[in-house]
């Protein structure tokens, strides 16, 4: 069975997956150089109108997180009504901005604050008609995987 | 510039009242205020009003005489009352009007806020997939507080179960049993770090505090309360605010509590080293505990220790929210810093009855913080 996709807003990242690498669709302000996600049109900043398009890294670290235990107001959220908790957190982009994503790890045991942490994308929710809605979220990145990564 | 000072204070209780609306409620805590102060309505001269769920709190003078009085509605999301006291006492202050008032009401439905994402500018996305939380902001600011200050949990259960306790000697407070620590931290996690009895509930409530000219107060009260300096501050950019789907990378940016207190301070000319008693947003136990530091009343880290002392306790060195604070009394955002004022005003007074603090009290501080990245500082004396 083929499953429909379709991302929870245009211009957030990159789509579709297999057109290219995955990033975030943020944005640079000409004049000052201050970077915003989601993209903006005015810098809040310096208050300049001229901005361009940039693709935000795909790996920072996590500089905090919490998780969300219980089922959020409807609406806006608009996730499945049988709910799984998940995680929330701030990954910094190093030399970018820090974001606020969900993250695939739902147990804050496994969650470390300085931890390597990878954009990835997760069908929060499904609609009627079967098609799955996607948002970004970060995964941790394996220690190990990211030692031998850092080794080689 | 004429001082402003309080003559009366009124404070309708905090809780679920089904069937009386806002206004009612709003109403019996200015009549209230009016008569602690001694004075009629229709002396008042002008005053602010604040209120989250009501569209017209002005509509509040159909209750209270149509005297063609200017009140105006001020929102400020948490730092509502401390924009109507500062407005005010600013009016006193100016020589606008001799004698005015400040009221919050507010009436919230049960559970936590829902709105939609678009009034807070913010694109719907963020709330369709779950970010459009307060609560995860506060979760995710303590927890790196607690990695970076040495923050134990235990420290966040002792400061929920102090304000329960102090609750528990208020008459007016919602949350009124006292629960240990042990009970605390065997609550259901919510947002970790923090626990289900360590966050306050939206609820209804209303209080009001009647000021006029300090040159005038004798004809009112022997034991006026001196407003000595109000602040309001919002947030800058690369400070780490509720609801921010990202904030700019690179030194740290005080928050608008800082910034808030810092002006507040000054302007009074009275340092953190002679605060009193203080009553600090604990919309949550870390909130509490963070802005111990960010109102300058400690430095960060330092809660752990000053807190498992009891300096914090009725007390203690340094008590904070004595009347329970928004944990004890839960949070009708319009009413809410009004309640932390009357709560100050009546220790300076020592009318505070079983919770009043030991000694002779000089100088009451509050503080309010809310979305969206907004604070507000009084700092009060007698």
């Amino acid at each position: 069975m083929t499953t429909t996709q379709r991302p929870v807003a245009e211009g957030l990242f990159t789509w579709p997956p297999a057109a290219a690498p995955l990033r975030l669709i943020g944005s640079e302000c000409r004049v000052c150089g201050l970077v915003s996600f989601p993209a903006a049109a005015t810098c809040v900043r310096c208050a300049s109108d001229e901005s361009k398009e940039r693709l935000l890294a795909d790996r920072g670290t996590l500089w905090t997180y919490t998780t969300q235990n219980f089922r959020p107001p409807s609406p806006p959220y608009d996730g499945p009504e049988a709910f799984e908790p998940y995680a929330v957190g701030y990954i910094e982009l190093p030399g970018e901005l820090l974001i606020e994503a969900r993250l695939t790890e739902p147990d804050p045991d496994k969650l470390r604050i300085g931890q390597t942490m990878l954009l990835t994308l997760v069908p929060y929710t499904v609609r009627d008609d079967g098609t799955e809605i996607v948002t970004f979220a970060f995964a941790p990145v394996e220690e190990s995987t990211h030692a031998e990564q850092e080794a080689s | 510039m004429t001082e402003a000072v309080i003559i009366g204070v009124g404070l309708h209780p905090f809780g679920r009242f089904p069937g009386k609306p806002a206004l009612d409620m709003g109403a019996d805590a200015v009549r209230l205020a009016l008569t602690d102060a001694g004075v009629n309505w229709p002396q008042i001269q002008g005053g602010y009003i604040g209120s989250y769920e009501v569209a017209n709190p002005d509509a509040i003078v159909g209750r209270l005489g149509l005297t063609g009085v200017p009140l105006r509605g001020v929102f400020n999301g948490c730092a509502t009352a401390g924009t109507a006291v500062a407005l005010a006492a600013r009016a006193i202050e100016t020589g606008e009007h001799d004698l005015t008032i400040a009221i919050g009401l507010d009436k919230h439905p049960r559970g936590a806020f829902a709105a939609d994402p678009s009034v807070a500018g913010i694109p719907s996305w963020y709330g369709q997939t779950g970010l459009f939380l307060t609560t995860h902001f506060f979760g995710m600011k303590i927890n790196r507080y607690m990695h970076e200050h040495g923050i134990s949990h235990e420290t966040l259960a002792r400061v929920a179960s102090k304000n329960f306790r102090n609750a528990a000697r208020n008459e007016k407070a919602w949350r009124r049993t006292p629960l240990s620590p042990e009970e605390i931290l065997a609550s259901p996690v919510l947002n970790y770090p923090l626990r289900q009895f360590m966050y306050c509930g939206p609820n209804e409530g209303a209080a009001a505090i009647v000021m006029c000219r300090a040159d005038q107060a004798h004809k009112y009260t022997g034991k006026p309360v001196r407003v000595r300096s109000t602040a309001l501050r919002s947030r800058r950019l690369g400070a780490f605010e509720v609801q921010s789907p990202s904030f700019p990378v690179g030194e740290p940016v005080d928050s608008p509590s800082v910034d808030a207190s810092r002006a507040a301070y000054e302007s009074a000319g009275i340092g953190p080293e002679d605060v009193d008693v203080a009553q600090l947003q604990d919309t949550d136990a870390g909130s509490e505990i963070i802005h111990m530091a960010e109102n300058g009343l400690c430095k960060d880290g330092e809660q752990e220790r000053l807190i498992t002392e009891g300096a914090t306790e009725i007390g203690g060195r340094l008590p904070v929210n004595t009347d329970g604070g928004l944990l004890g009394n839960g949070e009708p955002i319009g009413a809410s810093g009004l309640r932390q004022i009357h709560e100050i005003v009546l220790q300076l007074r020592g009318a505070a009855g079983a919770r009043q603090i030991p000694g002779t009290p000089r100088v009451g501080y509050t503080h309010l913080y809310g979305a969206p990245g907004a604070s507000a500082v009084t700092i009060l004396s007698t």
